[in-house]
């Protein structure tokens, strides 16, 4: 019994610093629309200030308390900063444009924290006065603990205070709801957004400096909180702080109880849940999506896109000069092995399997109006479709090339019944969870597929191992399907697909069955990712966990955004732009990420329709109509 | 037969050279390439101080003259800690640069898939640092070779130990993937085997980076062991050590502990560094042999910081290289796996040999107890454990090792 109490204890801190990080997203999000992924960023930051700042003022209790505050004070600062220089340029770019900004500023910390800080990892201090433990029912507990077990209820008390006590904080509450009606009412809602923001900064700041008397400061702290902490806002419902504190709870609580199970037996299979730390709080997401499609504590809300006032436009036939564009690239793209040599080619020929895979997420995202999160599944289903069907039936190249898209196709179906009840960010965070789910498999499942040590030994047959026989074989498949996608754009389901994403209401009185147009959608585009993924394997002869971990979902996600979500060509031109900068940065300079992350925000300055969007308007001006 | 044909190429190599001499002065403009792959932006505590130990390795062979005449250079890259780029750079490598050999990488997947690479392309490899047993023996081949001691013969270094104490119920803590599960895999069977008596009575597994050090260490109190197995390392481990400090987990209880003596995951401990775990390391200020005490004098001076495991790791690669193509006496891939097989380097740890049945470097490392001295952790009672005596017997290895080519 005095365990179970010190494992609640236990589990209640972590929900704490679970609380403060994802309190802060949450609260940007109900009032901008803005997914923050560079929250991480500013937890980070707020555990290097923090550790500079205690470190350097003189010790005691006021250098501590004193330097948590200051670097919860600084890392707003830094958040007003990027609004106002970054994010408010780009409101009224189409939703979710502002994640790939956002995801700019990560690569852009991740490298000045790297220079400024040192590699190596720092240890916080400890609080003073709260270093030792109490005796609770005969177990030890540390004090500092205790102190955070009141820190997230004291944080969730006055934030509750501050938007229902004072006028700013009904503001906020009325611009959640209806950002118009705020700004018509005459309220200036740019002061209003970057004072949200900072709000939301500070305590991803303070959720930082918080832990430095618990976890050493690293350069991992960014990317490991991001996902648990979007998993807590989407669990606990967007915008619903109370939520996320509950959703925070449930999370930690979990982990904590769950290293102490015993190991139990499900259809033959042995399930030791101590091993599978990271999974239960995807699978938790996914049920609570499933059973409440607004998280624990969420409410629809209003669709964030009516203050842009943008419709989505209409899909047209590729003009005649775009078509011979595009014929002109395919030409070169056809001749490039002429002149690009071994290396080119395998350069080429990534990027290539990379315009399927951005195609196919284009596909759901763009006409199907469904933005993935966790695209990767697919890709990386197809990747081990394939390395398994020659693994362990020793199956060719060319079966193995089939089994691939028919892997991803089947998680398809089965996630996709469940993702298409959803909208939004809601479905992008489910489908993250699909993701995630796989990704445990590939990496839990090692007698089957390797563990993290992945599956070795699945290189082209004889007739396609020469580069030139792979680039072109590669070539063939994946504008088959990108071609294939576009054809299906302009057909009867393209366009069911894009009346259901403009107005499910009307689509479904005209007799269209949207949920279930929309899981067809889903399992195409699933189909074609798995393709990609197939090619991908034997491009590289071997198979990783990494090909369905986040960064390549992500990748898939920048390079639909970076090319335009409403644009036919938009991730053609995005995943020729995004994996041809990162392949030349990267053998550049040690500061690829640094220049990467700058060259994506200003990408998104110069172009908030995405590259090929804003050709199109630049096109469509130059003839006097309108987009 | 072999040795043989190496001493037919070996002396074909200098009858060229002697007959050859306007070749040798074109050969001696041009330097000897060799591609370099690793985790630099992934692992920065760990592949920064390596890139420095490599960094005066090359220094030192291209001040010295180079090798067979000409002067190495370096072509690196950073993979981002992903395999599939890691393979993609090796083709960049190899097909642009022209290199003549791949070395490098830190991960144990990067390392097998760039070896995977080396495999289908017949490259040479120097796998540094990947510590996975799959390098040098599941799916060991003849073009890889691999200079860190493995995850068994570390783990192996750990159980000798751990079989001395009176301990009869041991506790595991260690990272969920394919290193740490190998780690406690061997460190049960080879303590097992020399003590029967004692049990395992409890398994925790967090995942890399996100452990929950509170609720994890509880899990173990909770058990009650005597004797703890730790193979958490980096961020892990300090929050591992803090709550275990605070909850009172190391009192009474002998801790083993995985490369915890090193100073890129000794040295963010602190002053809260728990005193009198048994660890495997790197006293990096207390060897001083003349060998040791050159290279790191050398370092200092040229970096001015100290030299960390990453940096050896760095420089015996680098040196290692450099001996097997002056063995070899060419940059023929062919060549200088033959020359690579029984290869005896004289690193700072002492010699080391590049074994011809497995590929396994026999290079070492220390195991002692940890100390806090100055407000710092230290290592005491250290000795050096010699890689070649933590290796399973011969037979056994073959059978471990599919592809006897």
């Amino acid at each position: 019994m005095d365990f179970v109490v010190a494992q609640f204890l236990t589990g209640l801190a972590s929900a704490s610093s679970l609380f403060l990080v994802a309190s802060g997203l949450s609260i940007i999000f109900g009032v901008s629309r803005i997914v923050n992924f560079a929250h991480g960023s500013f937890y980070m930051l707020g555990a290097y200030l923090g550790w500079t700042f205690v470190t350097n003022l003189p010790y005691g209790h006021l250098g501590f308390w004193g330097g948590v505050l200051a670097a919860t004070v600084a890392v707003g600062l830094i958040g007003v900063a990027i609004e106002i220089v970054l994010l408010r340029r780009i409101y009224a770019a189409p939703e979710l444009f502002q994640l790939l900004a956002t995801f700019g500023v990560v690569l852009v910390v991740q490298d000045l924290t790297l220079a400024i800080w040192g590699p190596q990892d720092l240890l916080g201090p400890r609080a003073p006065g709260l270093r030792g433990a109490v005796e609770i029912l005969g177990q030890r507990f540390p004090r500092y603990e205790l102190l955070l077990i009141v820190v997230g209820p004291v944080v969730l008390g006055l934030l509750w205070l501050l938007f229902h006590r004072t006028r700013w904080g009904t503001l906020v509450r009325a611009a959640t709801q209806d950002r118009e009606m705020v700004g018509a009412l005459g309220v200036d809602q740019k002061l209003l957004f970057t004072s949200v923001f900072f709000l939301g900064a500070c305590l991803a700041g303070l959720g930082g400096a918080l832990q430095l008397p618990r976890e050493p400061v690293t350069l991992a702290m960014d990317l490991s909180i991001i996902a648990d902490a979007f998993v807590v806002v989407v669990v606990g419902g967007m915008g619903s702080i109370a939520g996320a504190y509950l959703a925070a709870l449930l999370i930690a609580e979990l982990q904590a109880f769950m290293l102490v199970a015993p190991p139990f037996t499900v259809l033959g299979i042995e399930i030791v849940l101590s091993k599978m730390t990271l999974i239960p709080s995807f699978i938790v997401m996914a049920v609570v999506l499933i059973v409440r499609p607004y998280g624990l504590l969420g409410r629809p809300m209003a669709h964030a896109r009516a203050v842009t006032g943008m419709i989505e436009p209409v899909v047209r036939p590729a003009p005649r000069e775009l078509k011979l564009v595009g014929l002109a690239t395919l030409a070169v793209l056809l001749l490039a092995p002429l002149a690009a040599g071994d290396y080119g080619l395998i350069v080429l020929t990534e990027i290539v399997i990379f315009v399927l895979f951005a195609a196919s997420l284009h596909f759901i995202m763009g006409p199907g109006g469904m933005v993935s999160f966790g695209h990767a599944a697919y890709f990386g289903l197809g990747a081990y479709g394939a390395a398994l069907a020659v693994k362990h039936f020793a199956a060719p190249m060319s079966v193995a090339l089939i089994l691939a898209p028919l892997a991803a196709g089947l998680g398809g179906v089965l996630f996709g019944w469940f993702v298409v009840r959803l909208s939004g960010v809601y479905l992008a965070m489910l489908t993250l969870a699909f993701a995630q789910i796989v990704w445990s498999i590939a990496f839990q499942w090692v007698e089957v597929t390797g563990g993290d040590n992945g599956i070795l030994g699945v290189w082209p047959a004889e007739w396609a191992s020469n580069a030139y026989a792979f680039y072109y074989l590669a070539l063939v498949l994946c504008v088959a399907g990108a071609l294939l996608l576009r054809r299906i754009i302009y057909a009867p389901l393209g366009y069911a697909l894009r009346a259901g994403r403009d107005s499910p209401l009307r689509a479904e009185a005209i007799g269209i069955p949207v949920a279930r147009i929309q899981w067809a959608a889903f399992t195409c585009a699933a189909l074609f990712a798995g393709l990609a993924g197939g090619l991908f394997a034997f491009s590289k002869g071997s198979v990783f966990p990494t090909y369905v971990s986040i960064p390549r979902s992500v990748d898939a996600l920048m390079m639909v955004l970076l090319g335009g979500v409403q644009t036919i060509s938009g991730p053609i031109v995005g995943a020729i732009v995004y994996a041809g900068l990162h392949e030349q940065l990267s053998r550049l300079t040690d500061y690829w990420r640094l220049i990467l992350g700058l060259a994506i925000i200003v990408l998104v300055l110069a172009f908030p329709q995405g590259i090929a969007g804003a050709a199109q308007r630049w096109w469509y001006r130059g003839k006097g109509e309108v987009a | 037969m072999k040795i043989r044909r190496r001493d037919f190429i070996a002396g074909a190599a200098a009858t060229a050279a002697l007959a050859g001499a306007p070749a040798i002065v074109r050969a001696q403009s041009a330097t000897i390439k060799i591609g370099e792959i690793n985790s630099y932006t992934t692992i920065p505590a760990f592949t920064l101080p390596y890139r420095n130990g490599w960094q005066l390795a090359v220094e030192e062979i291209n001040a010295a003259g180079g090798v067979l005449g000409r002067k190495l250079e370096v072509i690196s890259r950073d993979d981002a800690g992903k395999p599939e780029d890691a393979v993609r750079l090796a083709g960049e490598l190899v097909n642009n640069e022209k290199v003549v050999l791949l070395a490098g990488t830190f991960l144990s997947h990067v390392g097998l898939a760039v070896s995977d690479y080396a495999r289908q392309n017949k490259v040479y490899f120097m796998a540094a640092e990947p510590l996975s047993d799959a390098v040098t023996w599941a799916q060991g081949h003849k073009y890889c070779f691999r200079l860190r001691p493995s995850t068994y013969m570390q783990a192996a270094m750990l159980a000798e130990e751990a079989a001395k104490l009176p301990v009869k119920r041991w506790a595991t803590v260690s990272p969920n993937y394919e290193y740490g599960q190998s780690a406690v895999k061997w460190f049960k069977e080879l303590v097992q085997k020399k003590r029967p008596d004692v049990q395992f009575v409890a398994e925790q597994w967090p995942a890399l980076g996100r452990i929950d050090a509170g609720a994890t260490v509880q899990a173990i109190a909770q058990a009650n062991p005597e004797g703890i197995f730790n193979v958490t390392f980096g961020p892990d481990l300090t929050n591992f050590v803090r709550q275990g400090n605070t909850r009172g987990l190391f009192e009474g209880r002998v801790v083993v502990s995985m490369l915890t003596g090193e100073p890129e995951y000794l040295d963010p401990l602190g002053d809260e560094t728990p005193e009198g775990w048994i660890v495997t390391g790197y006293p990096w200020d207390q060897i001083d042999t003349p060998v040791h005490k050159a290279f790191r004098e050398a370092y200092q001076k040229k970096f001015n910081d100290y030299p960390r495991v990453g940096s050896v790791v760095g420089y015996e690669t680098f040196k290692s290289i450099a001996a097997a193509i002056k063995k070899a006496g060419s940059t023929d891939t062919e060549a200088l796996i033959a020359a690579s097989r029984g290869l005896v380097v004289d690193g700072v740890f002492g010699p080391y040999t590049f074994r011809a049945i497995d590929h396994q470097a026999t290079l070492g490392a220390y195991v002692g107890k940890t100390a806090l001295k100055n407000g710092r952790g230290v290592m005491v009672d250290w000795r050096y454990a010699d890689g070649k005596d933590y290796l399973p017997p011969d037979d056994v290895v073959r059978q471990m090792r599919p592809d006897t080519t």
